[in-house]
Formats: C-alpha cells, sequence, structure tokens
C-alpha cells in the first residue's frame, strides 16, 4: 500500500520528560488506523507532532506520500490535508456556529476582509446536510457554548470534512458522547473509508476502535509496543494482548512488534 | 434541502423567532442604549435649563474624545482576555516625543508623526513583553506605566511646552477645530476610529482572531491562529491611539503637561467594561464601549447640573457600573 504518511524515529522531548521516543509509523492512503494506548502513552503528543503543533527532536523525519516535509506546522499541515478533531473539541465557546466552521481560515480577499455572507450561507447549508441540524432554533449565528456534546462533536467533525482533508485524526472522538451520539462518530469513520481517504483513530476504548479500523498500533510509554492488521487477530487476542502490555510494557511474543 | 432553508424564514412564526434571536444577538447593546436614555432622561427632567440647550452637548462631544479614543481600542485588548493600564503614561511619553522632536527641528509635523511612532513603539514593547517574556498584562503594563511616566519626567525635567505653533498650522483645525461651529473635529475623529476599530474587529481577519484569542487561546492556537502576533497587535494600537488622544488633549489645551493622562485611567476602563466588553475574554462590542464612554461621560456635569454637590460624582458612578455589569452578567447567563 502507498504511504500517505510516514514518520522516521520521531521523537519529543519537553524538557526531561520523553513524551514520544524513536517511533516509526506508517499510514497508508485509504487506511484506517486505531492508535490505541493508556494515559500518557503519547498518543496526544504523536497526534500534535502529525498536525505540525510540536516540532520533532532533531533526527526525526516526517514525509507525505514518500516527499520530506521540513518544519512542519499547522497551516502546512492543513494544506497537505491533515485534519484533526481535537479531544478538547477545539471550539471557541462564546463565538457563532459560521465563526468556529471556519476558525483559523476565514474565507477573506487578499485583504484579509471576511466574506461574511459566504461563510453563513456555507456553515448553513453544511447545518442540514452534514450536522443534521434541524431546528429552526438553531442558526449559523448560534453560539457553540450552548450546544450539545453530540453537536458540539458533530460541528468538529464537519469542520474537518469541509474542508476535504486526505488524513482525518481523531482524537477521543467518542469521549462525554452518548450511545447514538457514539454511533453517529462511528458511523463516520467508516465513511471516511467509502470516501477513499485516511484517518487515524485515537481512543481508550478498543469496541470502538477495533469495529471501524483497519490496523491497530499500540503505544506505550512513547514508543510502538507493537501492531496488528485486524485481520491477523480477534478482539479478544487483542484485549489479552493490551493486558499484557498494561503490565508488563511489552507485547511479548508477537511477530508484530517491531516491523 | 436548500430550499426547505430558503423557504423557512418566510413564515411567520419563523419571523418571530428571527426577530428574537436579534433581540437576543444585541440585548446588552439595547441594554446599554436604554441606561444611556434613562440617565439622559433623568438629567433632562432635574435640570432641563442645562440639558436641553446645545452646550452641554457640544462640551461632552469636545471632552470624551480624550478618552474614548483610548476606550475604543482598548477593547481590542480586552476581548483578546489581556488589559492594558500603561495608556495614561504613553500619552505623555507620546508628547515628549513631540517635545524632544519639535524643539530640535521646529517641525510640527516631524512631532506628530515623532508622537504617534512613540506610541506605536510602546503598545508594541508592551505585547512584547506580555506576549514573549509571558508575563501577565496586569503586571507587566503597571510596571510599563511607571516607566514611560519616568521617561516623560527624566527627559522633560518636568517642564511643560506650549503649544501655539501647533495653533497655527491646519494640525490644529483638523484635529481639535469647529465643523460649522456645531460639532468639535475630534468627536468626528471619534467616530472614525470607532468605524474603523468596529470594521476591523467585525469583518476582518485580525478581528477574528483576537476573539479566537480570548476566547479560547488553546483552540486558536491548535487551528494554526498566530495567538501571540495578534496579542501584540492589539497592545500596539491602543499605545498608537494613546499617543493620538495624548496629542489631541494638548492641542486642545494649547499645552504639554508631563502629568498628562493622570486621571483617565478609571474612566477609560470603566467605558470598556460598563460597554459589555467581558472580562473574561472573547465578548465585546465597539459600540458598546462608544456609548458607555458618554454615559461616564455625562454624569459629572449632570450631577452638577441637578443641583448636587460634585461629591455625589464618585457615587452614582460606582452605582451604575456595579449596576450595569450585574445585570450584564444575569443577561448574559439567561441568554445560554
Amino acid at each position: 500500500m502507498d504511504n500517505l504518511l510516514q514518520l522516521k524515529n520521531v521523537s519529543k522531548t519537553f524538557g526531561e520528560v520523553s513524551a514520544v521516543h524513536d517511533v516509526n509509523l506508517e499510514i497508508g492512503t485509504n487506511e484506517i488506523v486505531g492508535l490505541l494506548g493508556d494515559n500518557g502513552a503519547g498518543k496526544s503528543t504523536l497526534v500534535k507532532l502529525i498536525t505540525g503543533y510540536h516540532r520533532p527532536d532533531p533526527g526525526g523525519e516526517i514525509y507525505w506520500r514518500n516527499k520530506k516535509v521540513d518544519h512542519l506546522s499547522v497551516p502546512k499541515a492543513r494544506e497537505l490535508g491533515i485534519e484533526v478533531v481535537y479531544q478538547e473539541r477545539a471550539l471557541a465557546d462564546q463565538q457563532s456556529l459560521w465563526r468556529n466552521i471556519f476558525l483559523g481560515r476565514e474565507i477573506s480577499n487578499r485583504w484579509g476582509m471576511l466574506d461574511v455572507k459566504t461563510m453563513q450561507h456555507e456553515t448553513q447549508k453544511l447545518m442540514h446536510t452534514a450536522m443534521g441540524f434541524t431546528s429552526s432554533a438553531v442558526t449559523s449565528e448560534s453560539v457553540v457554548g450552548t450546544f450539545s456534546g453530540g453537536e458540539r462533536q458533530g460541528v468538529a467533525i464537519t469542520r474537518a470534512l469541509y474542508f476535504k482533508a486526505e488524513l482525518i485524526i481523531l482524537d477521543e472522538p467518542t469521549m462525554g458522547l452518548s450511545l447514538s451520539e457514539t454511533r453517529k462518530c462511528l458511523d463516520f469513520v467508516a465513511s471516511i473509508k467509502a470516501a477513499g481517504k485516511a484517518a487515524v483513530f485515537i481512543d481508550h476504548n478498543i469496541f470502538h476502535v477495533y469495529p471501524v479500523v483497519d490496523r491497530i498500533v499500540v503505544l506505550d510509554r512513547g514508543t510502538v509496543a507493537g501492531q496488528f492488521m485486524k485481520n491477523e487477530l480477534t478482539l479478544d487476542e487483542l484485549l489479552d494482548r493490551l493486558y499484557r502490555v498494561a503490565q508488563t510494557g511489552s507485547l511479548e511474543n508477537n511477530q508484530g512488534a517491531t516491523r | 434541502m436548500d430550499s426547505v432553508a430558503e423557504a423557512r424564514p418566510l413564515s411567520p412564526t419563523a419571523k418571530r423567532s428571527r426577530f428574537s434571536r436579534l433581540l437576543r444577538k444585541y440585548a446588552l447593546q439595547i441594554a446599554i442604549v436604554f441606561v444611556a436614555l434613562a440617565i439622559l432622561a433623568f438629567f433632562i427632567w432635574r435640570a432641563p435649563i442645562t440639558f436641553l440647550s446645545y452646550d452641554i452637548y457640544y462640551s461632552l462631544m469636545s471632552t470624551t474624545p480624550f478618552f474614548a479614543l483610548i476606550a475604543i481600542p482598548l477593547t481590542l485588548v480586552i476581548i483578546a482576555k489581556e488589559i492594558d493600564l500603561s495608556f495614561t503614561s504613553v500619552m505623555a511619553w507620546g508628547m515628549t516625543a513631540f517635545d524632544v522632536v519639535f524643539v530640535a527641528t521646529n517641525n510640527v509635523w516631524l512631532g506628530f508623526i515623532a508622537c504617534l511612532l512613540a506610541g506605536l513603539f510602546a503598545g508594541w514593547v508592551n505585547g512584547m513583553i506580555v506576549v514573549k517574556l509571558g508575563i501577565p498584562s496586569l503586571v507587566a503594563t503597571i510596571g510599563t506605566q511607571f516607566l514611560w511616566r519616568g521617561v516623560v519626567l527624566v527627559v522633560t525635567n518636568g517642564q511643560g511646552l506650549g503649544l501655539s505653533a501647533v495653533k497655527e498650522t491646519v494640525l490644529y483645525s483638523a484635529l481639535v477645530g469647529k465643523i460649522g461651529d456645531v460639532i468639535p473635529a475630534q468627536f468626528v475623529w471619534t467616530i472614525i476610529i470607532a468605524i474603523v476599530i468596529w470594521f476591523f474587529l467585525n469583518r476582518h481577519k485580525f478581528g477574528a482572531h483576537v476573539y479566537l484569542v480570548g476566547d479560547n487561546a488553546d483552540s486558536a492556537k491548535l487551528m494554526g491562529v498566530d495567538v501571540g502576533r495578534t496579542k501584540i497587535l492589539t497592545f500596539t494600537i491602543v499605545g498608537l491611539a494613546a499617543a493620538f488622544a495624548g496629542f489631541v488633549v494638548s492641542t486642545q489645551v494649547n499645552y504639554f503637561w508631563p502629568t498628562l493622562g493622570e486621571g483617565y485611567l478609571l474612566n477609560t476602563l470603566a467605558s470598556v467594561f460598563l460597554g459589555g466588553t467581558s472580562v473574561f475574554g472573547g465578548t465585546g462590542t465597539i459600540f458598546g464601549t462608544f456609548i458607555a464612554s458618554y454615559i461616564i461621560a455625562i454624569i459629572n456635569p449632570g450631577i452638577v447640573a441637578a443641583g448636587w454637590t460634585a461629591y455625589w460624582t464618585q457615587l452614582i458612578y460606582g452605582f451604575i457600573i456595579v449596576a450595569s455589569v450585574s445585570l450584564q452578567a444575569v443577561l448574559r447567563r439567561r441568554l445560554n
């Protein structure tokens, strides 16, 4: 499979703390990769490296479609087509829906003057198609802080979709969602696959991750402890191995640990 | 689906809900206008001779800009969840730069440009200290308030400067002249600056980022907004505005006092907060600040004209500010 994104020997140290250590990871075009790991395993740091929020320590390399990317920044990652649905939701609570959808990349002319009409119109359209808002009480002018958890997640996901991402990273998207909202979110991940795009799906909950991914990468204490194609093992086997990682820090006697 | 969405606003219930939405959206602005009208009505009732003649309004239009010119851009800083307390000294620092350049070159225009550049620089320094060194703006700008006042006193040796040379240039009539004998020029400048800043706040990327930075700086950063640059720019604009206001005040009184700016701090801050800008960042309007600055300005003459002693002024200020800000807090909670 072609590599969409590849990390080579990527590390990230904050002061004395090594959050991510010597990670090698590939994500194929149209591949859904589940990233599992306990708190502090380095999942969020890894995400922020991929999106250009953090720079890797010297020596680490990032490739996009087999071409090396130097000085990856948030705007640059977006230009490449990397979108994130963040754990923190990354919404501005006191701002209107349309301002949130276009947060950080407002539609404007070359003098930076906003095209408010177009943004409101696009938002209105997205609300009825992608977000599934039907109530007439909610408009593109509604303030996001008044939305429910699921609605807010819908906004974050729709935002990623609208900008035609190639690689969508979902950082614990099901956290704090109700059952039906979770269902919707997982359907969305499946639709990424169907649309021919790639995704990295990060979650604590293996029961959410397993059904929708092609490959599972297990992160532990900042390193890749192992990875499996989904068709290589059953959910029960996977659970077994995850317990082992949590206890011993290694997946022992598995062939896929280092590739 | 589109046609459904577009057909909707035509139905009468939707129209009503649209109206109530507008009402909600502008609730704070509507409230501040009512507060202003109520106060005005009260003074007209208590002191009709004063408040039914044009003179009082002329004098309000000519003196309020002295702090409104700063309060309007200061709104940006506070929306971005920062504060600037140094502008009082920056007013005098700008005039000190004028003083030095004018004495050296005898050119009013060069002095005026030096004044604006000095303000720009002082604002930029505030921004750099806050953003690059990570010092809270409350602390940083208390520091720079003393710093610039100190520079002013050392450079001027505590001596003022007569500005009759300014009066001979077109700058005088352009900044503080009378337009058709009914409107002071500085009032027009205040409106122009309010419109320009309103435009940048609401219709430009910069303003969108100011709101985002104040609302949730982490989100803004994650979504690729340059948080530091946005904040530095807001401080720089206030510095520039403070120097400009300092020049306007000095030109009006025809003299540069090294104590220029003292006494403006609380009026200016009160205008911003009374105008509905939240100290928690992320919300605020230029319109609110503009109206609030006139509420602040009308109280003092109103009380005197109503026949009370000026000793009441502070008490009434305090009451109106506390009551309005509480009202806003309640309104905001209701609306969300």
